[in-house]
């Protein structure tokens, strides 16, 4: 057992705990983790994070339907929705000023938090 | 009506590469009468399509670093097991909160992070 799997083993709990009670957030964790603790490439942090991610959102999928939490005609709208999004999304990439977007969404994100803590 | 837009802009903003989940589930959960567990459930099935079209394509390209990615997912799936049944046990207003801390600092480090010239 080395130093780097011990880190890799403790990203795996912490980012599967973190995905698992937030349904969301592990890819967040897992790139900057990879990048800066393992030190992989930035494309190929972005790839193995979603191959990480995967299974543990279906794992933690299956958590969430055991307990009827999901409601599928709620998720498939949804889901329409996001692929139709996620295709806009990559194609006007290269047209809009990410950085400068980046600042807005975290200003937006901070308001939303507090709100949501006030709610 | 109001649920697909909500959908599709949380996928154009995450399509840029920032963050879907943190803009689709407080949108869910302030705008419509879904409670923090259902839209948290909701951002979990949705990932899993939307990232087999993107993994198919890294795997394809050898993007993948399998040298990490089997250290990480066994105690990855542990994790995301016990995560998950705190969740489904937690009281849906506990929940918003501990969920509205973990956004604040995601909104944070998206505020403050540098994009590096790709």
């Amino acid at each position: 057992m080395y130093t780097r799997h011990l880190k890799l083993i403790i990203i795996g709990i912490i980012t599967g705990f973190i995905n698992g009670i937030f349904g969301s957030g592990g890819g967040m964790l897992i790139v900057p983790a990879l990048t800066f603790l393992i030190g992989l490439q930035d494309y190929k942090a972005h790839a193995t994070a979603i191959s990480i991610i995967l299974p543990l959102t279906a794992i933690s999928t299956v958590i969430y339907l055991k307990n009827n939490i999901i409601k599928l005609n709620i998720a498939i709208i949804v889901g329409i929705g996001a692929i139709i999004g996620s295709f806009i999304g990559a194609k006007i990439l290269k047209k809009v000023p990410v950085p400068w977007l980046r600042k807005i969404f975290g200003g937006l994100i901070i308001y939303t938090a507090i709100r949501m803590m006030l709610l | 009506m109001k649920l697909f837009v909500i959908s599709l802009l949380s996928g154009i903003i995450s399509g840029m590469g920032i963050g879907g989940g943190s803009i689709l589930i407080p949108s869910l959960v302030l705008l419509t009468n879904i409670n923090q567990q259902q839209a948290q459930g909701i951002n979990l099935i949705v990932f899993i399509p939307v990232s087999i079209v993107a993994l198919i394509i890294h795997f394809k390209e050898n993007n993948i670093d399998l040298k990490s990615t089997k250290w990480i997912i066994p105690p990855g799936i542990l994790g995301a097991l016990f995560g998950s049944i705190v969740a489904v046990k937690t009281n849906p207003d506990n929940l918003r909160k501990y969920f509205a801390v973990f956004l604040f600092f995601i909104g944070v480090y998206e505020f403050f992070k540098k994009d590096r010239p790709s």
